[in-house]
């Protein structure tokens, strides 16, 4: 018994040994963390837990968790994963601790883009962002000799030759499941169409001719899609696509790599990138990026701050980004951008706004879901969906102090 | 039983009741007309975020909540009527709409068209419920003995599964190119998407919650014909009672208080119908109270989230269930006290 438990022992030492060496040092303090769940995490995750000492919960619901976990005293987790929306209650709350003096002390290997900055003050490290852009069948297009759409209604020109071709079941897909996804598709597309959502005194500006225009496009979209397409999310189009049911698709960044994997895609190399489409010709394109990286909470000691932010680096080395290079846009130095990057980085560089890190912004995204979704099923004109948005968000913000 | 037995046994029960039932009702009837509202300002703010080449940093005017010296937000909590509730119901929009005979604005606001699916799910399932299950149990209890225990074992599988489970099992069949949407397009020749018609994904709940809860109806009623006179069903026979007649004056008349055990079990969990809604993803289409006051709960991605509504429309709820338990539970009072 005590020879078997001595072997254990050394083999659980062996197998911690060889796991703190990817790490350039061990790791002494013990460290919680939670982030979100999709792939380029999991590997984060991974190398982080290399240090030793760390725990880490990869969480779906990580949005809704971290703002009462860091409010704690002391916060239930050292690092949090945050992004432009989840990033609003803990500045608001002042549960995340500035970064200042840390990235002075070990940033050195930092891209000063990944800074996230407000008033002045490093409150978050990006680690990379996500969009949707254009993703499209390259083979599909050369063979109908198809030119790459600039704007929707070019792309809705495209949708209608391709399904003319019967080539595929539908020629476009898209996240519009009944839930936030729908959400962001009208958002791209009313700041597409120029549209403010606010105004300067937090009173609602959507019911405008953006958001007639923006309500039109997705009903005119919708008829390209399976006519399922309420319950449509991000894996949902993107087995869409890998099964050669659609030929192209605004798409997050993210899944892009999922294209090229041989072991559930029938379309390796064969999925093409560009810019997201611009809603009004020459216009920026119709839609609005979002990074995602990690903060640190507030209510921890100096020296498990430190630690934590060490561990959080260490997670999103060069060399981590080395090994997965293509999993996501990433803000690393020694990224290389790949051939799937392409429409992101096109995207970006047509002058695609970041989403707005304010309050407003998830009321207002909160009622816009609810209501598109009744006029896509039919059940509100595009004047009484905008009508019922103003409304519903007038009521949340009153409830939020913002009115 | 001595009366200090009597509550040495009951005690504890009782206020663990009163700790975790009524203090959490008490708690959310407050809320229900309480308002807490952050104090809120204007301040300019610098954000700078990432973009290609380099970062991209805007000003603006946000709206922060106001700290206090422990850094904790400043709330005005104020009374604030029944506020919470009018912005549940909307009763202008409703009289509105009844006064220029436009019915459908009603179906328009989430409360109405919950109720409206809630009503029609609970009272097209019961009766559903209630005779299949009787009818499960009267085909067990006259099947030869041999085979009757598979076949409970059988029967009861449904009631086994996890609600969300079953559900979600059930959707996939009729979601996109699903076994059954296949089978359905193969008979009637053209394409067909289930999910999109609202009125199907409402059949298919209801079709799931029979399937569901009649095996707890045969169950009950099963036992109960165990208990059923042999002699007065002998009687029958000898006067001439046809087989409906024996099942309409002799073994009904026996289950009837079963009949209504299971009428308000029934009653109670259709009437907060919550997880048909999300194993079917039905929100689109169809929702129900439970639903509505679990979305309020849901923060947005900025945190925000109305527990105020949320206390609103489950105390709406929860009136909702005594109403419709009300004519049951006066029945059997009154048979009681007979």
């Amino acid at each position: 018994m005590l020879k078997t438990i001595t072997v254990a022992f050394a083999l659980s030492l062996m197998a911690g040994g060889s796991a703190l060496a990817a790490c350039a040092y061990e790791n002494k303090v013990p460290i919680k963390a939670i982030t979100s769940a999709f792939p380029a995490y999991e590997v984060i995750a991974a190398k982080m837990k290399e240090c030793g000492n760390v725990q880490v919960e990869l969480d779906q619901e990580v949005r809704t968790k971290s703002a009462p976990a860091l409010a704690a005293n002391p916060a239930l987790y050292h690092i949090s994963s945050v992004h432009n929306g989840t990033i609003v209650p803990l500045i608001n709350e002042d549960t995340i601790r500035p970064l200042d003096d840390l990235v002075a002390k070990f940033g050195q290997d930092l891209n000063p883009n990944q800074l996230i900055k407000i008033d002045g003050k490093i409150v978050a490290i990006a680690f990379m962002v996500n969009m949707q852009h254009l993703m499209y069948r390259k083979d599909i297009f050369d063979d109908l000799g198809l030119e790459v759409p600039a704007t929707y209604d070019d792309l809705l020109a495209v949708a209608e030759k391709i399904k003319a071709a019967g080539i595929v079941d539908y020629p476009l897909g898209a996240t519009f499941k009944a839930d936030w996804n729908i959400g962001i598709d009208f958002v791209n597309l009313f700041v597409g169409y120029g549209g403010e959502f606010v105004n300067a005194d937090n009173t609602p500006a959507i019911n405008s001719e953006a958001g007639l225009k923006t309500l039109e496009m997705m009903k005119k979209l919708a008829e390209y899609m399976d006519p399922e397409y309420l319950v449509a999310d991000a894996t949902f189009v993107q087995q869409q696509f890998q099964q050669k049911k659609i030929a192209m698709s605004n798409f997050w960044a993210s899944r892009a790599a999922k294209m090229d994997d041989a072991a559930e895609s029938q379309v390796v190399g064969l999925i093409g990138t560009a810019a997201a489409p611009a809603a009004v010709a020459g216009g920026i394109p119709a839609v609005m990026f979002s990074w995602d990286g990690f903060a640190i909470a507030k209510n921890i000691s100096d020296e498990e701050a430190e630690a934590a932010f060490r561990v959080a680096l260490e997670g999103g080395d060069q060399e981590m980004v080395e090994e997965n290079n293509d999993l996501a846009i990433w803000l690393i130095n020694g990224y290389k951008p790949g051939e799937m990057a392409k429409g992101a980085i096109d995207t970006m560089q047509k002058g695609a706004k970041p989403n707005p890190s304010t309050t407003w912004r998830g009321l207002i995204t909160d009622a816009i879901e609810k209501n598109v979704v009744e006029y896509m099923t039919g059940k509100k004109t595009a004047e009484q969906t905008l009508e019922a948005i103003e409304a519903g968000y007038t009521t949340s913000a009153r409830e939020a102090g913002l009115l | 039983m001595r009366r200090k037995t009597f509550w040495k046994f009951v005690g504890p029960s009782v206020a663990l009741m009163l700790f975790f039932i009524a203090a959490p009702l008490v708690a959310v009837l407050w809320q229900s007309f309480f308002l807490s509202v952050p104090v809120v300002q204007s301040v300019e703010v610098e954000t700078c975020s990432p973009g290609f080449p380099s970062q991209t940093c805007v000003t603006e005017l946000k709206s922060r909540p106001v700290l206090d010296e422990n850094g904790r937000p400043v709330t005005n909590t104020a009374f604030v009527g029944l506020q919470l509730y009018n912005a549940v119901v909307q009763p202008e929009t409703v009289w509105q709409a009844l006064k220029t005979g436009d019915y459908e604005a009603i179906l328009r606001i989430d409360f109405w068209r919950a109720l409206r699916f809630t009503l029609t799910f609970t009272f097209v399932t019961l009766p559903l419920v209630l005779s299949i299950g009787l009818a499960i149990a009267l085909a067990v209890n006259n099947a030869a003995p041999k085979v009757r225990g598979p076949v409970i074992f059988v029967s009861l599988l449904p009631y086994i599964i996890t609600p969300v489970i079953g559900g979600i099992s059930i959707y996939w069949l009729f979601v996109g190119d699903g076994i059954a949407t296949r089978l359905i397009e193969a008979v009637i020749d053209r394409n067909i998407a289930v999910m999109t018609m609202g009125w199907a994904v409402e059949a298919l709940m209801m079709f799931y919650r029979v399937w569901h809860v009649a095996p707890f109806a045969f169950v009950i009623f099963y036992a109960g014909l165990q208990g059923v006179n042999r002699d007065t069903l002998e009687s029958a026979m000898i006067d001439g009672a046809s087989r409906f007649e024996r099942l309409r004056y002799v073994i009904i008349p026996h289950l009837m208080p079963l009949i209504i055990f299971v009428t308000l079990i029934h009653l109670m969990d259709s009437y907060r119908v919550f997880e048909e809604v999300v194993a079917f993803n039905a929100q689109s289409q169809r929702i129900s109270l439970q639903w509505l006051t679990y979305d309020f709960l849901q923060p947005d991605d900025s945190g925000n989230r109305s527990i105020g509504r949320a206390s609103a429309s489950s105390i709406l709820t929860m009136i909702g269930i005594v109403i419709i338990l009300f004519p049951v539970l006066r029945r059997t009072w009154r048979d009681h006290k007979s």
